[in-house]
């Protein structure tokens, strides 16, 4: 159902939102960008509709409000191990068409692929997601080449003006925050052009393995995992235990985001490394978003939203890359 | 619903000293289990370590691990008397009952004999259940030979090949490498023989080689892959082969389907 709101009953809703949801949303935090006197968007929790940053997108993905960088699995003492706990409220999270299409992946490997993961399992049942529309294309972003421009599977969708809010309300539980707003007509905004157009190429195989382009962009690689831990698909992560400065007894067990660009990420013991060069990990990386995720579940992994591409510190452009390929593997 | 991530204790309960570096603990285990499967084993504060199941028993399993690092270090230090926290089985495992009724060629090299181990166990125990079984395991040297008991009684039920790489002078056991003594095996009935082969993955890619030279098709040969892995759950990607996830679809592979499988 569709509704237009005042700012104002929006800040009231949200303030009502609030007593049973923990909100999540890309935020400004100021200062705290890669380089010094830069900011960064990220998520955070958000107290006002006002601290969402509604223009620009942010640097990391939503991922981390359920899978976060650190996540202590348990406490261990002398004696036993002690799940931690988490909050009893449920969560809403605000994002874009891309990012709720990579929610879909994250879901593939979190709770199809084996086993389903009681961290992020507890976490996603309580999740509602927020549409944020996008009015413009986003630098670097492909969502339209992709077919995630668009989406219907959210629980919440808002657009924003100076004084008012439009929203389209689908979620049964959200529905009676809205039961005194007027309603009317509200389809979210979606780009339907995007400055950069990527074709998938469509024979890959482990023959592409042996194209000189791997190297040939992989060697300005400097391994830093960033354009891993930008991208809403990517969800390795590297087991950690922690022992307590202060007693010894006592200490946590955690997972934290693993990049398969940094070394270390195939090291077996004897010192064994699979992917030695930049070029092979490069390699592993990019089939992985558009190759063999889709072997496996039925879709490409990469839903198109431009962060690898805008965080790399030595402009190694993914997108270039794969048009590339689509030329050279057709 | 269940957290996999979270361990279980369990009691060491025999250890069994093969060289310095490399035990056999045997643990508490009651449950389901496969030779080829493993464990995801740890000791608080200081890490996990997958590690193969090496021999099966009524209520034990039996762990041989190799002291390379953090974990391992720890588990050698802190044994005694004391419980080791442990997840699984993970994986798929071999499966004894595909072998059973043929000539069977077990092929490892070092701890690689761990996971294949409860194979050679089956097979030594109820000789009749294959045509014939072979056991070629190689070894760095003397010093580095593990499972000495065990090897004295496949020896006497089994066709045993131990080597070793080098050896001082005066050794009188057989040295070289294990591909050395792949043309020479006496096969009778070549589309009835089964090869299983487990090792460093340069010893794989030789051993392989000298088996298809002997025209064994390949969905006649086994292997288990050894990769990087944090979890045993499909989860954290390090052990991932392409669409394959080696511990959940692995770690043993028929070679008709692990020969495609690059990193
Ligand atoms: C399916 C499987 C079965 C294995 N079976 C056995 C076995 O039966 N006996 C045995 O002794 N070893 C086995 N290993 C290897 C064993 O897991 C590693 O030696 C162990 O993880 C090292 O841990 P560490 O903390 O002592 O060493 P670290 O100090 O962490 O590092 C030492 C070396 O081990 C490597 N390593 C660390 N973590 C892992 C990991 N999660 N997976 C693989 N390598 C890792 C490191 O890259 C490094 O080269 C197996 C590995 C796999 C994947
Ligand atoms: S690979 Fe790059 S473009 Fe694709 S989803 Fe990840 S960060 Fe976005
Ligand atoms: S962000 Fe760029 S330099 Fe860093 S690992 Fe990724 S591709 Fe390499
Ligand atoms: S070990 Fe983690 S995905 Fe296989």
């Amino acid at each position: 159902m569709g509704y237009q709101i005042s700012r104002e009953t929006a800040n009231q809703i949200f303030a009502q939102l609030k007593e049973h949801y923990d909100i999540f949303a890309p935020k400004v935090f100021a200062g705290e960008g890669c380089f010094s006197d830069t900011d960064v968007i990220r998520y955070g929790k958000i107290n006002a509709l006002d601290e969402i940053e509604w223009e620009r997108r942010s640097e990391y993905s939503f991922k981390e409000a359920l899978l976060a960088v650190n996540e202590t699995l348990f406490y261990f003492t002398e004696e036993e191990t002690t799940v931690v706990s988490c909050s009893e409220k449920r969560l809403l999270i605000f994002l874009r068409s891309c990012d709720l299409h990579a929610l879909k992946r994250l879901d593939a490997i979190y709770l199809e692929n084996g086993p389903e993961d009681f961290y992020y399992r507890r976490l996603r049942e309580k999740a509602s997601f927020v549409l944020m529309g996008c009015s413009t294309t986003c630098e670097n972003g492909f969502c339209v080449s992709m077919g995630t421009n668009r989406c219907d599977s959210y629980a919440l969708y808002l657009k924003i003006s100076e004084e008012s809010v439009w929203a389209d309300c689908k979620s049964q539980d959200l529905l009676p925050y809205f039961e005194k707003a007027q309603t009317c007509e509200v389809q979210p905004e979606y780009v339907t052009e995007n400055a950069e157009k990527v074709t998938l190429p469509k024979n890959l195989s482990v023959d592409s393995f042996s194209n000189p382009i791997w190297e040939e962009y992989g060697s300005r690689c400097i391994g830093c995992g960033r354009c891993n831990f930008v991208c809403p698909t990517c969800t390795c992560f590297t087991m950690q235990d922690i022992l307590y400065r202060d007693n010894e007894n006592v200490g946590e067990r955690r997972r934290v985001w693993a990049s398969c660009q940094v070394d270390g990420y195939d090291e077996i013991a004897g010192g064994i490394e699979f992917r030695k060069t930049q070029g092979e990990r490069l390699r592993f990386k990019v089939m992985h978003k558009i190759y063999d995720f889709e072997k496996r579940f039925g879709y490409p992994m990469c839903v198109g939203c431009g962060r690898c591409d805008s965080v790399c510190p030595e402009y190694i452009s993914y997108t270039s890359l794969i048009n590339r390929l689509a030329k050279e593997e057709a | 619903m269940k957290n996999e991530y979270i361990p279980f204790p369990s009691q060491v309960k025999e250890i069994i000293r093969h060289t310095d570096i490399e035990y056999t603990f045997r643990m508490s285990f009651s449950g389901d289990v496969k030779p080829g499967q493993f464990f995801e084993v740890s000791i608080p504060k200081f890490g996990e370590a997958p590690i193969s199941v090496s021999g099966i028993g009524e209520d034990t399993v039996d762990l041989t691990i190799r002291k390379v690092g953090r974990v391992t270090n720890q588990i050698f230090e802190h044994y005694e008397g004391n419980s080791l926290l442990m997840r699984g089985p993970y994986g798929n495992g071999f499966d004894i009952a595909q072998f059973q009724g043929k000539e069977v060629v077990v092929i490892a090299g070092g701890t690689g004999l761990s996971p294949v181990k409860g194979i050679v166990d089956h097979f030594s125990k109820h000789p009749e259940d294959a045509v014939r079984t072979t056991l070629i395991a190689g070894f760095k040297s003397p010093q580095d030979v593990l499972f000495k008991e065990d090897f004295k009684d496949w020896e006497k039920t089994l066709n045993v090949i131990k080597t070793v790489d080098t050896a001082p002078e005066g050794y009188d056991g057989l040295t070289g490498m294990v591909t050395k003594y792949i043309p020479d095996l006496p096969l009778s009935d070549i589309p009835n023989t089964v090869f299983i082969t487990v090792g460093p993955p340069v010893m794989i890619q030789f051993t392989i080689q000298e088996i298809l030279k002997r025209k064994v098709p390949e969905e006649n040969i086994w292997i288990s892959h050894e990769r990087k892995m944090c979890c045993g759950l499909g989860k954290c990607g390090h052990c991932k082969m392409d669409s394959t996830y080696i511990c959940l679809d692995g770690p043993v592979f028929n070679y008709a389907k692990g020969k495609n499988l690059i990193d």
